[in-house]
């Protein structure tokens, strides 16, 4: 049974901070950027120190934020960061650090238009910078993209569990609207911090002294100068990432059942998406849409399957056209793909989507 | 090479110098109230990849002796750093993270936060600390992070090959500064533990070196009090070990000790730069 | 049921709280609610607008093009939003404010001298609350008790003592909201 409190109108920036404490989480570390501040106002006001022990700092810039989360997740410790575009670009500097070490951790990446410094309005132009890994190296991440206030804080409590079952960064990419939004929120009952006993025995790879006497070093290390082990160790990671895509992909189906024209969007854009199929299933046209919930790894398998059987497929982005390429790629072209975005901070309106999908006539 | 037991043997002369050591076994050599010196129980014996004469080997025999003598190694986090250093983390048995070129203190800050307990220490060069991450390290310092920053400055970068450092001297010559190091072209030698010390942080900035048994000996104390402030929470200490590079410096590690004395100290003078006790 | 509702004005007119007020009193009465605003560089002065939709099912889109109400507290955001009022909406201007009084004869127009009354009261902070009281006159999709539990989990704990006068001014604008047209 929900208390009253535990049922709060939040922005989605304010939902994940509240998730954070309440999930168990042991620290944040990030600095200010427009449009997701409220993320460490929220927890600076929250004071989780006093309460569950979880450790707030506000760090020197983003590339210092990264490395606190690289370090904590690597000592075994559950922690996250956020920031938004131009910011999350400084991060990827050690992102796959990350990612070759097998450190756990979360980062939220709260997007607005760019290229550069950009604009800080809503956008989705970091799709690829996400889950093509914008780091340097053969490397992914673990991409959620959630569409409301609620999943936004869902999605923390997701990203815990598989950043740990992983060991992988995992990226929430949310974006200005989401961020700034408030929905009614049902935030979750309090899931206590682990001990250290409890982190010995579930990172005994984690570089933090407990149990030495009674093993070897842990040493947290990217670097292998020899290079057919690097070679090695870049095998094994792929290994990881063709079980994630085995068993991770999720995505959510929105009218698909007798849809012929399917729309694929997601986050934001997927929620003006489906304002769009209410008014154009009223005008008796037959859309769906699909919403990969991971961008990374990208519900492949779902497209191909939809694609055979669609007589078109529109892509709907806050972007030039980035997801896009996927979609084409996973739908093996088996029916004619057209795409809707807006760049730079403009965000698109259901009565735009309903009146291109109306005009590309019938098939 | 001989070794004690195929020395005692009956045809060894009975000279009375000789006798006594006749009678010593390797295990009798080895027992507890016979060693004046063995190797720190920390320092593995994975052969180091220094150069001959190099300043790191000693300040790392230093780090894992009074991590011995504290017997703290369940709660220690090294934090490695790009440059020479970098492989720290293969000699010292303990559990290492190896931060990105600059990033070592950031790297700690949150460890320290996340185990309050626990003592952490960064171990980072010049080119690493004064250069790249002179950012993080102010910012760290000046947060007051109890940790502790071990700073080997030998004015140059080693792992690279010998290039110029924010700490290389007036008129040092190094591989991109081969006409010797310029004011207009290159700017100062940078004093960073002299900006440190003016920083509310930090309770203990001191400046050491390695070149002479003396000095070394100064520089183990030094480590082990900045050891001990961050284990209770006094604030940021930063050691900085003036240090050679006798390969990059194009010397023997004898010239380099010799140069070190007559020209690093001049600039960078030893002492303790702040010493604040509770 | 599903409302669909645009307040806009300028920056400090707490324009965004009274969304905010307007949401929380949708929560308690177990609707979902989605609040949108307008969002720019921190500016006092500056336009603001929300979007807030309260309704029984899922909301789908956040952003919409036409809305069942419109509240508007000055000359641009009329221009801007009463044709943007579905046929048969609602809409709710400030005269004070405006320059040229709406025209459209399909929609609901309703005036209240918000304003004005809160100089009269000397408290231009309640400026909000007759307003907010206005419209639940005019489209009751949450009752007044909803709406002051709402300020209840807004407020501080600090400003509970204010929820009284709050009150009044909901109901007061209930009383001052003056219908212009009927569609």
């Amino acid at each position: 049974m929900q208390k009253d409190n535990d049922i709060l109108l939040l922005k989605g920036n304010e939902a994940i901070a509240h998730a954070a404490i309440r999930y168990g989480y042991d620290g944040f570390f990030g600095y200010p950027i427009t449009p997701q501040s409220e993320i460490l106002e929220t927890l600076a006001l929250l004071k989780p120190w006093e309460t569950t022990g979880m450790v707030v700092l506000q760090s020197e810039s983003e590339v210092a934020s990264i490395n606190m989360i690289y370090a904590g997740g690597g000592s075994g410790k559950c922690v996250l960061t956020s920031s938004s575009s131009v910011g999350v670009s400084l991060m990827q500097e050690v992102i796959p650090y990350m990612a070759i070490c097998e450190v756990p951790g979360l980062i939220v990446s709260v997007q607005r238009g760019g290229p550069g410094l950009g604009t800080i309005q809503p956008s989705q132009s970091d799709y690829r910078q996400a889950t093509c890994g914008g780091g340097n190296g053969d490397y992914h991440t673990i991409v959620l993209a959630p569409c409301s206030v609620q999943e936004s804080c869902n999605m923390v409590g997701l990203a815990k569990e598989l950043m740990m079952k992983w060991r992988t960064p995992v990226i929430i990419l949310s974006d200005g609207s989401i961020g700034q939004m408030m929905e009614k929120c049902i935030l979750p009952p309090y899931t206590p911090r682990r001990t250290d006993e409890e982190i010995r025995r579930q990172c005994p790879w984690a570089t933090n002294g407990l149990g030495l006497k009674g093993r070897k070093p842990n040493v947290m290390t990217s670097l292998e100068l020899d290079q057919a082990l690097m070679e090695k160790r870049n095998r094994e990671l792929q290994k990881k990432y063709a079980r994630i895509q085995q068993e991770e992909v999720r995505a959510e189906h929105y009218h698909t059942e007798d849809a012929e024209t399917l729309i694929v969007a997601f986050g934001s854009a997927a929620r003006i998406s489906m304002g769009a199929i209410d008014n154009l299933r009223q005008q008796g046209h037959k859309v769906g849409l699909l919403r990969p919930v991971t961008l990374w790894p990208f519900p492949e398998k779902e497209i191909l399957e939809l694609a055979s059987r669609m007589k078109r497929i529109v892509v709907v982005e806050l972007n030039e056209g980035q997801m896009l390429r996927d979609v084409q790629w996973a739908s093996q072209f088996r029916c004619p793909i057209e795409f809707i975005g807006h760049s730079g901070g403009v965000i698109i309106t259901p009565d735009e989507i309903t009146r291109k999908i109306s005009e590309m006539g019938k098939l | 090479m001989k070794t004690p037991s195929t020395l005692n043997t009956p045809n060894t002369p009975n000279n009375s110098e000789f006798s006594e050591y006749n009678l010593m076994d390797e295990k009798t050599i080895k027992s507890p109230q016979n060693i004046v010196y063995q190797k720190p129980r920390l320092m593995n014996d994975i052969p180091m990849h220094y150069c001959p004469g190099c300043g790191h080997s000693i300040v790392h025999k230093l780090v894992a002796e009074i991590l011995d003598e504290m017997g703290i190694e369940e709660k220690t986090i090294g934090v490695c750093p790009v440059g020479c250093a970098v492989f720290a983390y293969r000699y010292l048995d303990i559990d290492w993270i190896e931060a990105a070129h600059g990033r070592a203190p950031a790297c700690a800050s949150a460890l320290k936060r996340l185990w309050p307990e626990h003592l952490v220490f960064t171990y980072q060069g010049d080119g690493d600390l004064a250069c790249i991450g002179t950012g993080e390290t102010i910012q760290t310092l000046n947060r007051g992070e109890n940790i502790t920053v071990i700073f080997i400055n030998n004015a140059i970068y080693g792992m690279t090959g010998g290039q110029m450092a924010p700490t290389t001297l007036m008129g040092m010559k190094t591989s991109t500064c081969p006409y010797g190091r310029q004011a207009d072209l290159h700017g100062f030698p940078l004093k960073i533990s002299d900006i440190a010390a003016t920083l509310e942080g930090t309770c203990y900035v001191t400046r050491q070196a390695e070149n002479t048994v003396g000095n070394i000996a100064r520089a183990k104390k030094a480590i082990r009090q900045a050891f001990e402030n961050s284990l209770q929470g006094r604030g940021s200490s930063l050691v900085e070990i003036v240090s050679t590079c006798s390969a990059g410096w194009k010397m023997t590690p004898v010239q380099s000790n010799q140069w070190l004395a007559e020209n690093m100290l001049p600039y960078y003078p030893l002492g303790d730069l702040k010493n604040i006790k509770d | 049921m599903k409302e669909e509702i645009i307040i806009s004005g300028f920056g400090g007119q707490g324009v965004l709280s009274m969304g905010k007020i307007l949401a929380y009193a949708g929560i308690i009465e177990g609707k979902e609610v989605t609040w949108m605003p307008s969002y720019g560089p921190e500016q006092r002065g500056g336009t603001a607008n929300v979007t807030v939709i309260l309704s029984d099912e899922r909301i789908t889109s956040p952003v919409l093009n036409t809305y069942d109400t419109a509240i508007v507290l000055n000359q641009p955001s009329l221009e801007r939003f009463m044709p943007l009022v579905k046929p048969g909406g609602t809409l709710i201007y400030d005269p004070s404010s405006i320059l040229t009084p709406p025209m459209r004869k399909d929609i609901n127009v309703y005036s209240i001298e918000a304003m004005a009354e809160a100089a009269r009261m000397k408290n231009g902070k309640v400026f909000n609350m007759l307003l907010l009281g206005g419209l639940i006159k005019v489209r009751p999709i949450v009752s007044v008790e909803d709406v002051v539990e709402g300020l209840h989990r807004t407020l501080p704990e600090r400003h509970h003592h204010l929820i009284p006068m709050n009150e009044e001014a909901i109901r007061h604008g209930m009383e001052i909201i003056r219908e212009e047209n009927k569609a």
